[in-house]
């Protein structure tokens, strides 16, 4: 059981990746101080329980964390790709769903020319889809 | 290497590189915040500011507050405290900085209330009864009136004087210098023109106190 088995590996890589995402998030509200507009609240919603549901699933394994983050990870990726589109202008802004606050739309830091907050949520959700569906394959080898 | 060492050895590192990422942060925006300060100490002192305490006194703080702010509202009594503990040492100034909606009138009203001089009083009685005009971190300027006629002033004045062109003007410049100082919350304390290095009471009373060592 102490051996780094792949399917154990691949969702402890998805956990790591939560867990960088929403440290990374945190730091970015609560310690430079920018506020998270309302899509960024629906993507925590779905990435922060992850950290804590993979984490769990670890010790011991249990491959059923498969089947309890994937819905999770998914629906994340569904709203972080919304909000990508939101901030390209591929979806126009009357679609928008704040009201109050910073408007999702605002793209508060840009790094690279390209890279936004968004776009990384978008592409850890991404990863950890990919991550569990690796598991998932490996497991039913 | 087993799971569990390499889990906790992760975590530990997250941890670490967090904590230490948060402290770097600060001690950079703090560094940031003091030579911003000490640049534009031109926006920081106005001489046209409302002031409290003796004029020439060594020690100077300079307040940006919002009269809708809860925060503002509970340190206001812990900074005259301190001024009537060091009698004549310190003097206190306040700019405006209307950061919550519609708070931008209601700081107009307290300027206007100032050319009768009743700034005090009225800032004192908006404090006061805070929760009945702020609603929902709005400010509703609208709902003051029964709070500034007990304060007992002309109230056609009042209104005149607070939709008076210069008293926009002043509120635009505080502003403006809030905008310069990078002033983002409110309040906001400035000690012989050097910021807070992070928000706290206790952080203020440092400040003052080694200022107030430094003028002995």
């Amino acid at each position: 059981m102490n051996t780094l088995e792949r399917p154990w590996l691949l969702v402890f890589a998805a956990w790591l990746v939560a867990a960088v995402a929403s440290l990374g998030a945190l730091f970015m509200s609560e310690v430079m101080g920018f506020a998270p507009c309302v899509l960024c609240w629906w993507q925590r919603i779905f990435m922060f329980p992850l950290v804590l549901l993979l984490g769990l699933g670890l010790f011991p394994f249990d491959a059923k964390v498969l089947r309890f983050t994937a819905p999770l990870a998914f629906i994340g990726l569904l709203v972080a790709g919304f909000h990508v589109l939101l901030t390209w202008g591929v979806i126009p802004e009357a679609l928008e769903p704040c009201r109050q606050g910073i408007p999702c739309k605002t793209i508060q830091v840009q790094w690279l020319g390209f890279v936004t907050i968004p776009l990384l949520s978008f592409l850890t959700f991404v990863a950890i889809n990919g991550l569990l569906l690796a598991a998932r394959k490996s497991l039913s080898k | 290497m087993n799971q569990k060492n390499l889990f906790i050895g992760v975590l530990l590192a997250l941890v670490v590189v967090f904590g230490g990422g948060a402290w770097f942060y600060k001690q950079q925006q703090a560094q940031v915040a003091a030579e911003l300060a000490a640049k534009n100490q031109a926006a920081l002192v106005r001489a046209d500011a409302p002031t409290f305490g003796n004029p020439g006194a060594k020690v100077h703080i300079v307040e940006f507050f919002d009269p809708a702010c809860g925060t503002c509202r509970e340190f206001f009594p812990l900074v005259k405290a301190m001024m009537t503990a060091n009698p004549d040492k310190i003097r206190l100034t306040l700019r405006y900085a209307p950061f919550h909606p519609g708070s931008d009138a209601v700081v107009k009203v307290l300027e206007a209330a100032r050319k009768q001089g009743k700034f005090e009083e009225t800032l004192q009685a908006l404090f006061a009864a805070q929760d009945s005009w702020v609603i929902n971190h709005t400010s509703h300027v609208e709902m003051t009136g029964p709070i500034l006629e007990k304060v007992g002033m002309d109230m056609a004045r009042l209104q005149a004087d607070a939709n008076a062109p210069e008293v926009a003007a002043v509120v635009a410049r505080d502003l403006a210098d809030a905008k310069t100082m990078n002033v983002t919350m409110t309040p906001e304390y400035f000690v012989n023109g050097k910021p807070l290095p992070s928000f706290g009471f206790e952080q203020l009373k440092a400040l003052v106190d080694e200022a107030l060592a430094s003028a002995k």
